[in-house]
């Protein structure tokens, strides 16, 4: 598929992908902002707000009815970290127009009510309805604080505030509870008029529609759309690995360590750190996998992600209290062999060929393709997945070696069990 | 092949039981470049009381899940290495009915679904091998020990079933998996894997033929021997225990109402059946219902909020829950809206929007390789064509909708099952 992106608007840029193979079509319409304390609860939260009711469609029952009468179409709000920004907006998804009774057309009508949600909140006085703002305050608070529940994201969260302390990459994509605390439905709306005038804004739509469409469809939907200074979206910067390791423990009522670790890197060569972190770590045939599960069965998960953007790798793994040093000195030594050059040919082929399966599938999914072009977009990494296919192809084992030598360990997490604790 | 077209969907499937009993589906798809294979026996975490040609069996909880992990191993080696070699991305997963083996990939799709057919149907186990597995799969339970989500769900199933299997959690627990052996496993393999038990699902744009030559090459001969499977002997309707609560580290109460729902007959009567209960949950619980915007409203629920109806053999259940300050007040509200829409009936027009939306979801939902053949596998095993979904939706009336939550949304079927935080200085 040929995708064309293309300006509608100062700073609002669309890209539209062609396709008729799906049942359904997808619009984003995404505002990128440099992720920073000071905001990142405001952007997390005004989104939430603006989904609760429209001028027209006052409450989100009617605005439930309006979508159920577009045959279940969906519009979710998303917040998500891309790099070193924070995007929110909406995601909307609604079948294609052949499958629907009598032909009707469901871009048009989603993407108009994509636009008046964005654009057209029911306000008061003003402001923002303050039972809307108060109620989504809550609920955003409630969600900061449920990262807990789920003991490995609380991990690999823990381990990027402690590693990445005061860098925009320590930021949650939700923010945080002090800062939410200081918001009031006045102070939001205040905020949300100055984000939507000063935020790039991502247009992407997946569908049989052709881009004439798409683009009247959107000039419509966005046309209150403000537009003052626009704020570049951050370039991710870079850091030096701390000279001693960090090393942080703490302690919880669960039955199952949680250790996580963060490594920075110095190699630019993102394609040769993308095939040796997924021989690392990246699959059901890395290192990790076959090492610290398959021959020693320390764990059931041990996976390493590479965040290109950032330059750094990270990894986590659950695992008994009182294997901690046996898994940390398991990970270190395959870590070693990654850097001493020590692997088999089929490592290098399967890891190969798995990351070009997952390039060359990506436009079999529309959600995937979403969120691989929001993430270029965003980070300005523009590299498609063909030219990134190609690069990949080209890696040679003297490269792999290399990149693996630049990774140095930085930080490293463990949540463990309480003392005379339960089981 | 028989060849079914879906106007509605402008979906194809082909369809053909090998003489060994096999049951294929091939659904083209021309556009795509990946292809995805799916096979999958009849078997999950429920399947452990059972008779295989008048031979009683009582196996641990959790044999199921553990006979999944073992499977990759061959003689040879480890057919996960031999499908990434490949470039094939493969996995495994075991439900309370279907243990499930599948790949995608874009090349070598022959070659690959030649190896996900061997060492499927060739169980190869060592007393090593399998004791190296326990450290593995102990680690896997202990992490769901911590999940709270799961633990309300697993919490609600036992108090909603007092006899029935589903009531076990499908990895059992590090007790259960404790005494489990190679000769258990293969006794287990035996009687599952057997072609007539299983069914083989692809996904693509594949030569239709060749997957049918591949799956006679490799796969035994024989049918199998019949299986009888005890599911819910002497289960009541009304539920086990009312409710429970324990505590956990989580940041907010999290709970699930449950409701033990009346166990829908087999073939498309069962599907109208699902169809209906999960119009059911959408008309009382879903996004457009009076009672979500009253709660949401209230900060009673929050976007964590969902509801479901799930069928299994011989049980039915909807449930609804999320996070919340006050479970019991969620719970009363529930059964309060239910008992006021069987007074009242349901308005029509929501209705009517909550029919076409559930069209346009389950047609959304067929844009997934996994969930085509997940839903086909099992269809199958449970004798009626996912497909004609349009057809269903057509047949089912208001009043269907209304007699459901009638007689299932009722205080003797309802459950509640709590996680608290914990207090502080526990």
């Amino acid at each position: 598929m040929q995708s064309i992106r293309k300006k509608i608007l100062p700073d609002v840029f669309l890209t539209h992908y062609p396709a008729t193979k799906f049942k359904n079509s997808l619009l984003s319409i995404q505002l990128v902002f440099p992720l920073d304390a000071a905001f990142a609860s405001a952007n997390a939260l005004f989104p939430a707000v603006l989904r609760r009711g429209t001028a027209r469609y006052t409450d989100m029952r009617s605005i439930s009815s309006a979508l159920d009468a577009l045959y279940g179409a969906s519009i979710a709000y998303t917040v998500r970290k891309k790099g070193e920004n924070q995007c929110v907006g909406f995601v909307g998804s609604f079948i294609d127009d052949a499958f629907t009774l009598g032909g009707e057309r469901l871009l048009e009508p989603v993407a108009k009510l994509m636009g008046e949600i964005l654009l057209d909140p029911v306000v008061r006085e003003g402001c923002f309805l303050s039972e809307y703002a108060a109620g989504e305050k809550e609920n955003l608070a409630d969600a900061i604080r449920s990262v807990i529940n789920d003991k490995r994201e609380y991990a690999d969260m823990r381990l990027l505030q402690e590693m990445c302390k005061g860098e925009r990459y320590a930021v949650d994509r939700l923010g945080d509870e002090e800062s939410l605390s200081r918001l009031d439905a006045r102070t939001l709306y205040a905020h949300y008029q100055k984000a939507i005038a000063s935020a790039r804004v991502e247009v992407f739509y997946c569908g049989s529609a052709d881009i004439s469409r798409v683009e009247d469809a959107l000039e419509a939907a966005l046309s209150g759309l403000p537009r003052g200074s626009v704020i570049a979206p951050a370039v991710a910067v870079r850091r030096a690995v701390r000279e001693t390791p960090l090393h942080v423990t703490e302690a919880m009522d669960v039955t199952q360590g949680k250790l996580s670790m963060g490594f920075r890197c110095t190699s630019e060569d993102t394609a040769a750190m993308t095939l040796c972190n997924t021989m690392f770590g990246g699959s059901s045939n890395s290192k990790l996998f076959l090492n610290v599960r398959e021959k020693l069965s320390l764990c059931y998960f041990a996976s390493s992600i590479y965040h290109r953007a950032k330059n750094i790798v990270t990894l986590s793994s659950g695992i008994e209290f009182e294997n901690y040093q046996l898994a940390f000195d398991e990970i270190m030594e395959q870590l070693g062999a990654m850097r001493r050059g020590e692997w088999e040919d089929w490592e290098l082929d399967g890891a190969r060929s798995t990351i070009m399966t997952a390039y060359k599938t990506m436009d079999d999914s529309i959600s995937r393709t979403e969120e691989f072009h929001l993430g270029a977009v965003a980070t300005d990494l523009p590299d498609t997945p063909d030219e990134l296919m190609r690069k990949i192809a080209e890696v040679t084992p003297e490269r792999i070696r290399a990149a693996a030598e630049s990774i140095q360990l930085d930080s490293v997490y463990f949540l463990t069990g309480k003392e005379g604790a339960d089981e | 092949m028989n060849k079914t077209y879906y106007p509605r969907l402008d979906e194809t499937v082909l369809r053909e039981t090998l003489p060994n009993g096999l049951r294929l589906c091939i659904v083209p798809k021309p556009q795509h470049v990946k292809k995805y294979a799916f096979f999958a026996a009849h078997y999950g975490g429920m399947d452990v009381r059972f008779s295989l040609d008048g031979e009683k069996f009582d196996t641990p909880a959790g044999i199921a899940h553990y006979l999944e992990h073992k499977m990759f191993d061959t003689e040879e080696g480890n057919a996960l290495q031999e499908l990434a070699k490949n470039g094939a991305e493969p996995n495994a997963f075991t439900s309370n009915e279907i243990t499930a083996y599948y790949f995608d990939c874009t090349e070598h799709f022959e070659e690959n679904l030649r190896i996900l057919l061997s060492f499927v149907s060739v169980p190869y186990f060592t007393a090593e091998s399998v004791e190296k597995e326990r450290g593995i799969i102990g680690q896997e339970i202990r992490m769901v020990e911590d999940n709270p989500e799961w633990q309300v769900y697993e919490q609600m199933m036992q108090l909603l079933y007092k006899e029935h299997p589903a009531r076990i959690p499908v990895a059992g627990s590090v007790e259960s998996i404790a005494d489990i052996t190679p000769e258990l496993l293969y006794a287990c393999h035996k009687a599952f894997y057997a072609p007539g038990n299983m069914v083989l699902c692809v996904v693509g744009d594949v030569n239709a033929d060749r997957v049918r030559e591949i799956a006679m090459e490799i796969l035994p001969r024989e049918q199998g021997a019949s299986i009888e499977r005890e599911h819910g002997v002497g289960e009541t309707a009304e539920a086990a225990q009312a409710a429970q609560s324990r505590r956990m580290e989580v940041s907010m109460p999290q709970f699930l109402s449950g409701f033990k729902c009346e166990a829908p007959c087999k073939g498309e009567e069962m599907m109208r059946a699902v169809l209906i209960g999960d119009m059911a949950c959408d008309v009382l619980l879903g996004d457009s219902s009076a009672l979500y915007q009253r709660l949401y409203d209230a900060q009673l629920i929050n976007g964590s909020f969902g509801a479901s109806f799930d069928v299994l053999s011989g049980a039915a259940y909807l449930y609804a829950g999320g996070d919340s300050n006050d479970p019991q007040r969620v719970h009363d509200e529930i059964l309060a809206e239910a008992a006021r829409i069987a007074r009242e009936g349901v308005d029509e027009t929501l209705y009517q929007q909550t029919r076409r939306a559930g069209f346009g979801q389950s047609l959304r939902a067929l844009n997934s390789f996994e969930s085509i053949a997940v839903s086909l596998a099992e269809g199958t095993f449970r004798g009626f064509d996912p497909n004609r979904f349009p057809e269903l939706y057509d047949s089912i009336e208001k009043a269907d909708i209304e007699a459901f939550i009638r007689e299932n949304i009722v205080a003797e079927r309802a459950v509640l099952s709590v996680i608290e935080p914990k207090e502080d200085g526990e």
